[in-house]
């Protein structure tokens, strides 16, 4: 079963100095309970790829459905900037999916704070975003963007901006989140080895303009540990894939 | 506050009106052209009552004032806001509803409505609205991109999306702009009155200037400068519990 589908995406934008083609003819399928990984160096496109396939940013070319409409209210999103609300409590940052669904307020609010519990978040429930930690507003994030209930999640580098003890911790815990109600998860990130650890399948992506390079499926290495040899091998292989031109 | 950051200004203030007692009273300065601070707080005390009953309209045409200009203000640049085309349209009358200098035109609103509180009200609110409108226009663009994203990923309507993301990020450049125009709101209500009124500070001092009764006059200036500050101070309170959220706390 698919959980999204793209078709031949592409994007360039023009301004007034130079045309950037971004996306050259992308094309993928997630299936349900599927977590693909787009991998590629910083600036390929992964972030408007993302937001192409959120359904905010239309696409020049190609099309995206959601188990066959459009992707707006079907997927949640997380972009890759900080957007906690800074007048919402954590919280209540994390229920505003709930609310633009108008879902009964009572059991939102109980399977927010059972998932706060659950994520280390527990006692951070009524602090504004400007009181917490940026682990933990990344939690908050996290948090807000499972309980908006969607069968896909796009995350554009949860972790980007953590330390590396922080991260490594968390992506444990992302995963684990995941395996509790798995949805169809696209996460963008440009760790190798984050790519490797967390995912079903990796799409290598090549610079600018974005075209899947490569296709590898990982169900070997996921969920094993960061200093295992396969994990060792293959993103080594991927790094010299990544840095050496593509060839 | 620190006690130093209470008795700093306290002190600078006491030897401003210190210098001002001596030079008035041993340098020579007729009373009737300056008088001294002592004076002033004695024609203050004597005249509390008179003072109070025409500051309360005073007070009266700034609150409506800055009410009309704040409703008028925030309601124009939700609607610029929501379209571009109105805002496209109405960018130029909005820039030259402030080359139109207002108090010119207080005489003729006095012709147009008489001498009541309405024309000085009026006053008020139209030197106050172009600051809020602007404020408010640049407020509503404070919201990210990605937060804008957001939203509308989640399925977000237009209303939605004002309320909940819009709206509360314009509140910090909102309430910035609001001091402004509150001030400016004094400024208007006083002139509206000099134009032409039976009652208010603006009226008392015009009349105490015209028989020379300068005490008199400084102590209208006074009363009216309390009027704006406990204005300031009442602005200040509704933002400090309104964006509680920005005082972080502690943050690690």
């Amino acid at each position: 079963m698919q959980a999204l589908k793209a078709d031949g995406l592409a994007k360039r934008f023009v301004t007034s100095r130079a045309t950037i083609d971004v996306l050259a003819r992308v094309s993928l399928d997630v299936a349900m309970g599927e977590w693909v990984t787009l991998l590629g160096p910083s600036g390929c496109g992964k972030t408007t790829l993302l937001r192409i396939l959120a359904g905010v940013l239309p696409p020049d070319e190609g099309t995206v459905s959601c188990s066959g409409n459009a992707p707006l209210g079907r997927v949640a999103f997380l972009p890759q900037l900080d957007t906690l609300l800074p007048w919402r409590t954590a919280l209540d940052n994390a229920l505003l999916p709930a609310e633009i669904d108008r879902r009964p307020r009572e059991p939102a609010r109980r399977a927010a704070r059972e998932l706060f519990a659950a994520f280390g978040l527990a006692g951070a429930e009524s602090l504004y975003p400007a009181q917490l930690s940026g682990g933990m507003r990344q939690r908050v994030e996290v948090a807000r963007t499972f309980l908006a209930q969607r069968d896909v999640l796009l995350l554009d580098e949860p972790l980007g901006a953590l330390d590396p003890i922080t991260r490594a911790a968390l992506q444990g815990e992302l995963r684990a989140l995941w395996a509790a109600t798995r949805p169809a998860v696209v996460l963008v990130t440009h760790d190798v080895e984050e790519a490797l650890l967390l995912s079903d399948r990796v799409l290598l992506l090549s610079p600018r303009p974005a075209k899947v390079l490569e296709e590898t499926h990982c169900s070997a290495t996921s969920g094993r540990r960061r200093d295992a040899p396969e994990i060792v091998a293959e993103r080594a292989r991927m790094l010299a894939k990544l840095t050496g031109g593509g060839s | 506050m620190t006690l130093r950051g209470v008795l700093l200004p306290i002190a600078v203030v006491a030897l401003v009106l210190g210098i001002w007692e001596g030079a008035v009273r041993w340098g020579g300065v007729p009373a009737y052209l300056l008088p001294t601070p002592s004076r002033i707080a004695m024609t203050f005390w004597d005249h509390l009552g008179l003072l109070a009953h025409h500051a309360g309209a005073t007070a009266a045409a700034i609150a409506l004032g800055l009410l009309a200009a704040t409703g008028a203000g925030l309601a124009l640049a939700a609607a610029m806001a929501a379209s571009p085309t109105f805002e496209r349209a109405a960018a130029p009358f909005l820039v030259g509803s402030q080359m139109l200098p207002v108090f010119a035109v207080a005489p003729l609103l006095v012709v147009w409505l008489g001498y009541g509180l309405l024309p000085k009200a009026l006053v008020a609110a139209l030197v106050a609205f172009f600051p809020i409108a602007i404020g408010a226009r640049d407020g509503l663009r404070q919201a990210s991109g990605e937060t804008k994203d957001l939203l509308r990923s989640m399925g977000a309507s237009r209303r939605q999306t004002f309320v909940n993301l819009l709206f509360p990020a314009s509140l910090p450049a909102v309430f910035s702009s609001l001091k402004v125009a509150a001030t400016l709101c004094v400024v208007g209500a006083t002139i509206g009155e000099w134009v032409g009124a039976r009652r208010g500070l603006g009226f008392l001092m015009l009349e105490a200037n015209a028989r020379l009764r300068v005490d008199l006059v400084f102590a209208s200036i006074l009363f009216l400068a309390l009027v704006a500050l406990s204005l300031f101070g009442a602005l200040r309170i509704i933002e400090r519990r309104l964006l509680h959220w920005r005082d972080g706390g502690t943050r690690g």
